[in-house]
Order: structure tokens, then C-alpha cells, then sequence
């Protein structure tokens, strides 16, 4: 039996108040921080609730409207989708309270939030879209809930990044569009189906491989992979919060969700193997990483750094999608999940540096640590899982996608992994070293008077319990809820006849 | 309980109403916008009464007086025109409101020896007349009445903002649209001296592949070509849709073109097609011109400085696509049919909410200079929510009945695999959507890049310009793709011959 409100309900949550948040005055900050936070609170709920309904009592949620001729708008709750909501859920809340205390007294707050709400709702819908012409939607509205956040303090800069950002994103989106109306032209189908709808197809072989193209090609876009990564390292630009969101939870993961999607629900991984077309996403993949690793070196600007960083990991997820084998899958869905914990840490506690010091750079990091204990702590333990210390939540995803690249025999996986790692650690051990170890060139300004905190409690608290969730994801990872467990769940359920000795 | 109260013949009543209004408002010109909105009122009641009428399943069918085809005049609706009927309808009833409040600020004082406010109204009841007995027609006598009606309206409306550039546009759109009246005419002509009909039902048995024919049909399409606006014939329409005032402006691109594209539609399907006369190559030339507009309207939307000449050449982009359905679906309505038939609907209703945004910005910065807009508070957030719905379903972003339009073409064009025409419509989607976002970047700008010289704005006008009713039209715009079930389902209504 399926129910429809479910679904329906997590996304409204976020949907309608967005509407309400851009109606309020201005200065009703109140109102509208409650509204923000009682919505995100109460979608968080839901969607524990959904996990829990999904997970442990195989419930089926699903929701439908008809919409062009012989393809419905559909909201569908599988694991997968569950995965995704659950992480945009649990950041979404984290990161209003971090925007309220980030904006606290800046101009266009109303305009900010009520984008911001149309964002996460862009992103819920991406998450259960049950088909590709859903998924395309709120794609699209994606597209254009973001644009707003990041120009969002209307410098030229700011401007010049967003239209930047918007040409590379909606060139992305016509493809995806041509991909789809050709997909469904040809095949008669849209559905997302574990093992691949497109799995027992007659299609003949250049078809398929050129609506893979343009539907690959135009995700690639957003999920920022080598040559399309350009507007993500300029959109940095955009004000701390955003930044943290495009690069955990909304932009870049939605393309590399759209991503797993097709190669693993409309071609199914065996298919795409055999067409060709697998091995060299996963070598483009592989490319990016190293690629984003050596440019992150050469970044002095911290949240540059950071955003070459993401274009790397981020393609971890790809990597782990493209490679014919269950560990691999694994570890790419986990990954989703653990670089957004990762790199959402990272970027709030540029924001507070940047907030409190008004430090940008890495080479003014000398000492930060003795100013902001608890920040660098959260920071450290970000970058420590990135670069893929155990038994951090990096280590994991790492451990799993090289398992994986022996699995599917494709030994230079490992080779890829430990070159990244190796450059990881070149580019976030040194800001841990000044920020730790280094002298400050002269005292930090002191705290105002009374403060009790080293910031706002509101800017200290998400990075900090982020942070804590990179340590439990790791840690906690054979707990069924981890993302571990969750990942597993969704691969097994997708890919039957598992090694079994390799997983436990 | 029909016994009691027969029910009022709707389509009928869609012409008799305006007409009528025209005459009383012309009369009475101090109450001509009160009775101008009456019947406008009137009138979109009756055509979503026969809408849904038709949407019961039965083509509407009548013939005037009692006299059948061919002695008398037949008037006929079938899914497509009952829904252009209701299209024009309700559209028509958002202008009009809109102008019952904004008409005064745009006409110049009577002293510049232009016509007075109350002159709108009777022009634009006589338009409505036309455009709806156009569609109700059948006779292709009738349609170069109706179309000719529709026409000397249109140029009344374009001159009326009493702008000199919008009376040299106004004069070179009555001479466009008499000679293509006269092209039209003259295929007309040709066919009844060949074969003595007028009916196109009755045309359509009788017709035969010979030269006669084909010349008739090559004036024809070409006059309806012309008047259509269709590349490289649109150099008459963005100075007469960019300098009219704006509530003219919205319904010149919203309706006027969709008449003469309606016929094209009506005539390559009903009577060419069937009699074998619209061959593959004529088709797709016309495709080939209309891949022309697309690109060629949407690239100098995208180099347009003012707003609303963005907006008016982005009719002819719009009027690019409804020309695709001519190759793509062959001489039997298919997919492209459909899908055409709702670009020009969604069209028409973000079309016209988004000239009528013109006119807000227009008269709240005194400028309609695209690279001097600023996020500054003097342009309500409603307005620009406006502009970013309509501007939606305008790129063809999911879920607006744009979108669905554009789907259906692209299928249409995907039957074979990738065609060139695939290409056309994403290039032509990518460029009107660099178009729309030029516009709608400028929300997020704290500085203009060119300042300009705003003049003041008149007095007293602001208050007058309310934001709901291009609201509501581009919501309607957006929420067609959400129901687009329906309209498909009334298009069938009546289309298998």
C-alpha cells in the first residue's frame, strides 16, 4: 500500500513557507526565524519518520499528478530518496540557524530566506522525484532558487558569478531536457527502476549512448566535473551559508544525484558498462579528482581552496557510480552523505573566520586556533576526514571505493585514492599547521565584552555538531542508520548476489 | 430545464456582444470604458461557457438564420477554436482590466491632436469581435472579413499611444496588412473562380493538386505569413508592438498574431492537407522559417535595450515555434498540432502579463532600459514575481504549459531521432532564456549599468496600476502545464476531420 502525503507533506514544508517567509516585512525577524526553524524542525521530523517507516517496515510512500501525455509528476520515497532527504533535511536545519545568526542585521533577509526555503524544497524534490521528467523540474528550479543566494549581495563580483553561474547551469539543463524528451521519444520511459529501466532495451547502441551523453553531460554541470567545474570555484563568492549549501547539499549534489540516477536506474550499471560508456565516466571521474586536488594546492583564498576541493570530492560520488561493482556504488552513495557533513563543516568555519577575524586567506591563518578553539576543532576534524584519517567518515567512503575499484577490476582506483588523499592532506595540513602551531602575526581582537563564546552561538553550534556527525559517521559506521548501513541498504537491494565476504 | 430557459447560443453571443459594445461604447464615449468592460466581461463569460460546452465532447455547430452551407454562413467550433475563443476571452477580460485603471496615463492629452482615452475601447471591442468570428468561421470569405476586421483594429490600437514612432509603426502596419490581406484575397479569389466554393468543408472535397491551387495556396500563406510576422516578414512587428501602449501591446501579441497563425493552422490542415495540395517541401519551408524566427527573435531579444522591445521581439520568436507543427507533423495533426496549440496559448497569457509589467516599470522608473534596472524598491516584488513566472513559461522551464508546449514539439521532433529541428528548439530555448534572465538579473542589482535620465513619472499614476491582474495571467501561463491534461483532451474535441 502506498501513501501519498507523506512525501508530499516534507516537501511542502519547505515549499509553502517560502511563499510566506517572502511576504514578511522586513523587519519581522522574529516571525521569520521561528517560521524557518519550525518548518525545518518539522520536516526533519517527517522525515525520520519517513526513514524509519521506509527502512525498518518497508512502507512505500508515492505521490502522483498527471502531467504531459503518458508521463505523471511523481514523488516517490525509496531509499535512495530517502538517503538524500535525510541529508538535505538534517543540513537544512543546521544551516538556517547558522544563516539567521550569519545575517544577522544585512539587508534583504525576507528575499534570502524565502529563496533559501525554494532551495531545499528544490532539492527534496530532486531527492524523491520518481522519474526523469520530475527530476528535470525541480532541476530547473534548482537552477533558479540558487541564482538569488548567490548574487546575493548585489556587488559586481557577486554579479558577475551569478551569471557565470547561470550560463553553465542552464546550458547543463538543456541538455538534460533534449536527453530526456529523447529518452522518452525512443524508449517509451522515464521511470527510475533499481537496476535500470532501460536494462532488457532493443534500443540500438548509438541511441543510447548519445542520450547518455546529453543527459550525463548536462549533470555533469552542476555536479562541477572537469571541463564544467568553471562557476563553482567563482561562485564562492556567495555569503558563507550558501556557499555551505550549494556545496553539501543542493547544487553539486544534485547533479551528481541525477547522475546516480541514470547510470544506476535508467541504464542500470551493466548496461552502461557494456554501451561503453561507464569506464570513461569513471576515468573523467578519476580526472577530476586529481584535477580539483592539484588546483585546491595552488589556492590561497580559503574558500577557493575549499570549492577546488569540492570539485575533487564531489567526484568521488561519480566515481563510485560509474564503477561495475556494489562496494563501489557503496561508497559512492556514502560519500554523498559524508562530503556533505565534511565540506558544510569546513565551509561555516570559513564563515566564522571570515566573520570574526575577517581572515580570508590561508596564509593569515597563523594562531586561529588559539583565537577559535572550537571552530578550528570542528575544522580539523573536517579536513582530517576529508584527507581520510580513520576512522573518520572520509576514511570510509575511501575504503570502500577502492574495494570497489578492485572489485570491478580496475586496480587504479587505488592509485587515484591514495594520489588524492596524498594531496588532500598537502592542502588542508598546512592550514592546520598554521592555524595550530603558528604564532599569530599580533594578538587577535578580543571577544566583545560578556561574550562567553568565541562566536555567536548560532554560527558555533552547526559546525559543531556537523563536525560531531563526520566523527559518528565514521565511527558508529556499522550502526544501521549510519550512511554506511543506509548506502548498503539501497545497493542490495539494487544489486543482487553480493560478495559477501567483502561486506560484513 | 431547458424547457423552462433555452441556453443562450455562447458563440454567437462572443460576437454579438463586442459589436454591439463597440457601437454603444463609440456613441457613448463617456461611458465607453464602463461599457467596454461590460462587455468584455460579457464576452469572456460566454466563451468559457462554450468552452466547456464543447469540452462536453461536441463540436459547436451553427448556421446564421436558418440557412445551410452553401446558401448561409456556418459557424463552427471545434476544440482548438472554442479554446482560442476562450483564450482571447479571458486575456482580453485581464487587459481590459488592467486599462479600465491605466488607460488615462497612457494617452497623451487631447491636445497633441491624438485620440482621446475612450477611443480604446471601441477599438478593442471591435478586435475582440473579429478575432472571435474569425475563429468561429469556416467560410474563406468570411475569414478575409474577419481578418481584415481584426486588422484595422490592431493598427487603431498601435497608433493610439499617440507616440510620432508609434504612428509611423501604425502606418507601416496598415500597409503590411493590407497587402497581405489582398495576398490572402486573392488566393480566395482564385479558388472560387476555379472551383465556386467558399466553404472549407465543402473546398476540401473539391480541391485538387493542380496550379491553380498551389498558386492560390502560395498567396495565401504568404499573406498569412506576413501577417503573422513570420521571419524574415517580421519587420513590421517589433516597432509597432514596442511603441504601442502597453495594454494595446498585450493584446497585439498575445491575440493578433495567434489569428493569423490560427489560419494557417486551420487552412494547412483542413484544406490543404487533405486535398493533397501542401506538399513536403512547402512544409518545410515554413518550418525553415520559423527555425529563422526562433533564432533570429530570441538573439535580438537577447540584444535588445528596452524592455519591451525584448518582449515583442520575443513574439517572434514565439511565433517561430507555432510554425513547426507545418514539418513536423506532415498534413495530419499529430503531436507538434498539439503542442503548438499550447506554446500559443501558454503565449498568450504570459505575454500579455508580461507587457503589462511593462507598462508598471515604465511608468514607476519612468525607463523601460534593460541595463538601468536596479533592485531598488521602486518596482514592487510582485512585479518582478510577474516578470519571472511569465518570463518561465516564455524560456519553456517545467512545469508551465510553455513547457508542455515545447515537450510536445520536441517529441514531435524526436520521432526519427535527433533532427535539426531538435536543435533549433534548444538553441531557440537557451537563447530566450539568456534573453528573459537579462532582464530579470537586474532584481539582483544594486547599481545600473547605464545610468539613465528617467523622466518623471506623471502624477497620480502609480496608485492607478494594480500588480494582480498580470499576476493572475501569468499564473494562468504557469498553471496550464499543471492541468495540461485537460486542454489536450478539448483539443480533440472535433479534430479528426
Amino acid at each position: 500500500m502506498t501513501e501519498a502525503w507523506l512525501p508530499l507533506a516534507i516537501l511542502g514544508t519547505s515549499l509553502l513557507v517560502s511563499p510566506i517567509i517572502f511576504s514578511l516585512p522586513e523587519e519581522r525577524v522574529r516571525t521569520r526565524t521561528l517560521l524557518n526553524l519550525g518548518a525545518a524542525t518539522l520536516k526533519l521530523a517527517l522525515v525520520a519518520w519517513l526513514a524509519w517507516r521506509v527502512g525498518f517496515r518497508g512502507a512505500a510512500y508515492e505521490a502522483r499528478l498527471p502531467f504531459v501525455p503518458g508521463i505523471d509528476l511523481v514523488l516517490r520515497a525509496d531509499p535512495l530518496a530517502v538517503l538524500f532527504v535525510s541529508l538535505s533535511s538534517a543540513l537544512w536545519l543546521l544551516t538556517t540557524i547558522y544563516a539567521v545568526g550569519y545575517l544577522d542585521g544585512a539587508p534583504n533577509r525576507s528575499r534570502f530566506f524565502g529563496f533559501f526555503s525554494l532551495c531545499v524544497a528544490s532539492t527534496i524534490g530532486i531527492a524523491m522525484a520518481g522519474n526523469l521528467l520530475t527530476f528535470l523540474l525541480f532541476y530547473e528550479l534548482l537552477t533558479i532558487a540558487t541564482y538569488p543566494l548567490v548574487v546575493h549581495r548585489e556587488t559586481p563580483e557577486a554579479r558577475r558569478a551569478g551569471r557565470i553561474y547561470l550560463a553553465y547551469t542552464l546550458g547543463g539543463g538543456v541538455l538534460v531536457l533534449a536527453g530526456t524528451a529523447w529518452l522518452w521519444a525512443a524508449a517509451g520511459t522515464l521511470d527510475f527502476v533499481p537496476q535500470g529501466v532501460l536494462a532488457g532495451t532493443t534500443l540500438d547502441g548509438a541511441t543510447l549512448v548519445a542520450i547518455f551523453l546529453l543527459l550525463v553531460g548536462g549533470l555533469a554541470v552542476k555536479a562541477a566535473m572537469v571541463p564544467v567545474h568553471g562557476w563553482l570555484p567563482i561562485a564562492m563568492v556567495a555569503p558563507a551559508p550558501v556557499s555551505a549549501l550549494l556545496h553539501a547539499v543542493a547544487v553539486v549534489k544534485a547533479g551528481a544525484f541525477g547522475i546516480i540516477r541514470v547510470v544506476h536506474e535508467i541504464y542500470g550499471i551493466e548496461l552502461a558498462t557494456r554501451l561503453g560508456v561507464a569506464t570513461p565516466l569513471a576515468a573523467l571521474a578519476a580526472f577530476t579528482i586529481l584535477y580539483g586536488s592539484v588546483r585546491a594546492l595552488g589556492q590561497d583564498d580559503l574558500k577557493k581552496r575549499l570549492a577546488f576541493s569540492t570539485v575533487s570530492q564531489v567526484s568521488y560520488v561519480v566515481l563510485g557510480t560509474a564503477l561495475f561493482s556494489p562496494l563501489a556504488a557503496i561508497g559512492g552513495l556514502m560519500h554523498l552523505i559524508h562530503q556533505g557533513l565534511m565540506k558544510i563543516t569546513m565551509f561555516m568555519c570559513a564563515g566564522n573566520i571570515a566573520e570574526t577575524l575577517h581572515v580570508y586567506k590561508v596564509s593569515g591563518l597563523d594562531g586561529v586556533g588559539r583565537r577559535l578553539p572550537w571552530t578550528m576543532g570542528a575544522f580539523t576534524v573536517a579536513a582530517l576526514g576529508m584527507i581520510g584519517v580513520p576512522p573518520l567518515a572520509g576514511f570510509v567512503s575511501k575504503w570502500y571505493l577502492a574495494a570497489g575499484g578492485l572489485d570491478a577490476g580496475a586496480p587504479w582506483v587505488v592509485a587515484v585514492l591514495l594520489g588524492s588523499s596524498a594531496l588532500n592532506a598537502a592542502y588542508f595540513l598546512p592550514i592546520l599547521h598554521r592555524a595550530w602551531f603558528r604564532e599569530p602575526p599580533e594578538p587577535w581582537p578580543a571577544p566583545p565584552p560578556g561574550a562567553r563564546l568565541e562566536a555567536p552561538w548560532m554560527l558555533l553550534l552547526p559546525p559543531l555538531a556537523t563536525g560531531l556527525l563526520v566523527a559518528a559517521a565514521g565511527l558508529l559506521a556499522s550502526a544501521p542508520i549510519s550512511p554506511l548501513g543506509w548506502a548498503r541498504f539501497i545497493a542490495t537491494g539494487e544489486i543482487p548476489g553480493l560478495p559477501g565476504g567483502l561486506i560484513q | 430545464m431547458s424547457d423552462a430557459l433555452p441556453a443562450p447560443d455562447w458563440a454567437v453571443l462572443t460576437v454579438l456582444l463586442p459589436l454591439l459594445g463597440a457601437a454603444l461604447a463609440f456613441v457613448a464615449e463617456r461611458q465607453a470604458d464602463r461599457i467596454g468592460f461590460a462587455a468584455t466581461t460579457g464576452v469572456a463569460l460566454s466563451s468559457v461557457m462554450l468552452l466547456l460546452q464543447v469540452a462536453g465532447g461536441a463540436p459547436y455547430q451553427q448556421s446564421i438564420g436558418g440557412w445551410a452551407v452553401p446558401l448561409g454562413i456556418a459557424l463552427k467550433a471545434d476544440g482548438l477554436a472554442a479554446l482560442m475563443l476562450a483564450m482571447t476571452g479571458l486575456v482580453g477580460l485581464g487587459v481590459a482590466a488592467q486599462a479600465l485603471r491605466t488607460m488615462a496615463s497612457e494617452l497623451p492629452p487631447a491636445r497633441q491632436g491624438t485620440a482621446a482615452p475612450w477611443a480604446f475601447w471601441p477599438l478593442w471591442l471591435l478586435l475582440l469581435g473579429g478575432l472571435n468570428a474569425l475563429y468561429l468561421s469556416a467560410d474563406q470569405f468570411n475569414l478575409y472579413v474577419t481578418l481584415e476586421i481584426v486588422s484595422l483594429a490592431a493598427v487603431g490600437l498601435t497608433a493610439l499611444s499617440g507616440k510620432p514612432e508609434a504612428f509611423t509603426a501604425a502606418m507601416r502596419y496598415l500597409l503590411v496588412g493590407f497587402l497581405a490581406s489582398l495576398l490572402y484575397l486573392l488566393g480566395v479569389a482564385l479558388l472560387y473562380a476555379r472551383y465556386g466554393v467558399l466553404d472549407i468543408g465543402t473546398a476540401q472535397s473539391l480541391l485538387r493538386p493542380e496550379p491553380v491551387a498551389q498558386l492560390a495556396m502560395t498567396v495565401m500563406l504568404a499573406g498569412l505569413a506576413l501577417k503573422s510576422a513570420l521571419f524574415p516578414l517580421h519587420f513590421w512587428l517589433p516597432p509597432a508592438h514596442g511603441n504601442a501602449a502597453a495594454s494595446a501591446s498585450a493584446l497585439l501579441s498575445a491575440l493578433v498574431v495567434k489569428a493569423s497563425v490560427y489560419l494557417v493552422l486551420r487552412l494547412w490542415f483542413d484544406l490543404f492537407g487533405p486535398t493533397g495540395l501542401a506538399t513536403e517541401a512547402a512544409g518545410l519551408l515554413l518550418g525553415l522559417l520559423g527555425a529563422g524566427a526562433i533564432l533570429w527573435g530570441s538573439l535580438q531579444a537577447v540584444l535588445a535595450e528596452r524592455l519591451k522591445l525584448l518582449v515583442a521581439y520575443s513574439t517572434v520568436a514565439q511565433v517561430g515555434y507555432l510554425f513547426l507543427a507545418l514539418p513536423l507533423d506532415g498534413t495530419e495533426r499529430g503531436l507538434a498540432w498539439q503542442g503548438v496549440a499550447m506554446l500559443a496559448l501558454a503565449h498568450a497569457f504570459a505575454k500579455s502579463a508580461m507587457f503589462l509589467c511593462c507598462q508598471i516599470v515604465q511608468d514607476r522608473l519612468g525607463h523601460d532600459r534593460i541595463r538601468a534596472l536596479t533592485s531598488s524598491a521602486k518596482l514592487p516584488r510582485s512585479t518582478q514575481l510577474t516578470l519571472a513566472l511569465a518570463a518561465i513559461s516564455l524560456i519553456g522551464l517545467p512545469p508551465s504549459g510553455g513547457f508542455v508546449g515545447k515537450w510536445l514539439l520536441l517529441q514531435a521532433s524526436l520521432e526519427g531521432g535527433f533532427t535539426l529541428w531538435t536543435a533549433v528548439i534548444m538553441a531557440g530555448t537557451l537563447l530566450s532564456a539568456t534573453a528573459m534572465f537579462r532582464v530579470l538579473v537586474r532584481f539582483f542589482a544594486a547599481q545600473p549599468d547605464d545610468p539613465v535620465e528617467a523622466e518623471a513619472p506623471p502624477p497620480g499614476i502609480t496608485a492607478r496600476l494594480i500588480d494582480l491582474v498580470p499576476f493572475a495571467l501569468a499564473a494562468v501561463a504557469i498553471l496550464l502545464g499543471l492541468v495540461a491534461t485537460w486542454p489536450l483532451m478539448v483539443l480533440q474535441v472535433g479534430a479528426g476531420g
